[in-house]
């Protein structure tokens, strides 16, 4: 069965379109706040990785701080 | 979006679902006569894979209402078996099915004359067929995406036909559209590069007229000015020994189709 293509359009109900369906939702605590609204993070899983903060909450104004629990999506 | 890379005992699993997909296929292809419906060819399949491990994919897919598409003449792909839909001596019908066995995925398609057909429509399932030919060819590691793609593309643009870019083949394993998508045209050299264990369903779809396509409700899609289409699926490996066909007995060689 062929797979519809939306190339550049939007809105697709895909099973694999849509990063915000597929993503992995982990707990991590806030290190350090980056320029750019990045920030390093660690895992609950020991692991450090750079995180943005998601447009909805920028949008708000919410200052996230060193220390935060934050959840991240991978 | 990751591609997955399928261990040995896996691509065994593909292979199982697989046979049954060749099996029915196979069935359908020769059972296919004027005066049949599309509906005769569901109902077919359904006694086919009776009894047979695991289940249809297409059915309930996104809430596709049957296991085959059936896809007739100018219908492209995902055309719906119907009682209405009576087969004619001259037309072309496109056979498409899948099986999920044990949690994993094959995915085939054929497209059969009925009788006597014109020879520029036999000219274009001939087309069609062998550009599949050509893009497994190139299902070997270390090739990219694009050299799959642009073996379609050059081979129909060639003879005078066109691709159609709203559909694509796919990735294939425990989902039956994975990653990645792989259209029907593309660059030599461009793309993911192909490594062993990948598994694709590889589908050139081509019109004997231009490429543009028209949905009918929200399923059959159908070529815009009239023409018709061709559909040649199969579900192939890239393996260590070159290009593995999932969806036809290991010792069957020759044409894909």
């Amino acid at each position: 069965m062929a797979k519809g293509f939306e190339d550049k359009k939007k809105g697709d109900k895909g099973d694999s379109g849509n990063p915000k369906e597929d993503a992995i939702e982990v707990m991590a605590t806030v290190i350090e706040p980056l320029p750019n609204a990045m920030f390093r993070v660690e895992l609950e899983n020991k692991h450090q990785v750079l995180a943005h903060v998601s447009g909805k909450m920028r949008k708000n104004f919410i200052r996230i701080l060193a220390g935060d629990k934050v959840a991240v999506e991978l | 979006m990751a591609i997955y890379l399928r261990s040995a005992e896996e691509l065994e699993k593909m292979h199982r679902a697989g046979l049954i997909v060749y099996d029915v296929l196979t069935a359908l292809r020769s059972a296919v006569k004027p005066g049949m419906t599309t509906m005769d060819l569901e109902k077919l399949a359904e006694e086919k894979i009776a009894g047979r491990p695991g289940h249809a994919a297409f059915k309930g897919y996104r809430g596709y209402p049957c296991m085959l598409c059936t896809s007739v003449n100018s219908e492209i792909v995902h055309g719906i078996p119907s009682p209405k839909r009576k087969l004619c001596e001259g037309d072309i019908v496109s056979i498409d099915f899948g099986m999920e066995v044990d949690g994993y995925y094959a995915d085939s398609a054929v497209t059969v004359p009925l009788g006597q057909i014109r020879p520029e429509v036999q000219k274009l399932l001939d087309v069609t067929r062998e550009s599949l030919d050509r893009a497994i060819e190139k299902m070997r590691d270390g090739n990219r995406l694009g050299d799959v793609g642009h073996a379609v593309q050059s081979w129909v643009e060639q003879n005078g036909f066109s691709v159609v870019r709203e559909f694509v083949g796919h990735g294939i394993g425990t989902r039956m559209h994975d990653e990645p998508n792989l259209p029907n045209y593309g660059e030599e050299g461009r793309g993911a590069r192909l490594q062993e264990g990948m598994v694709i369903a590889i589908e050139p779809m081509v019109n004997a007229g231009r490429p543009e396509v028209r949905m009918r409700g929200e399923w059959v899609a159908e070529t815009a000015d009239g023409s018709p289409s061709a559909h040649f699926e199969h579900t192939v490996a890239v393996t260590a020994n070159g290009p593995w066909i999932l969806t036809r007995p290991k010792e069957q060689t020759g044409p894909s189709w």
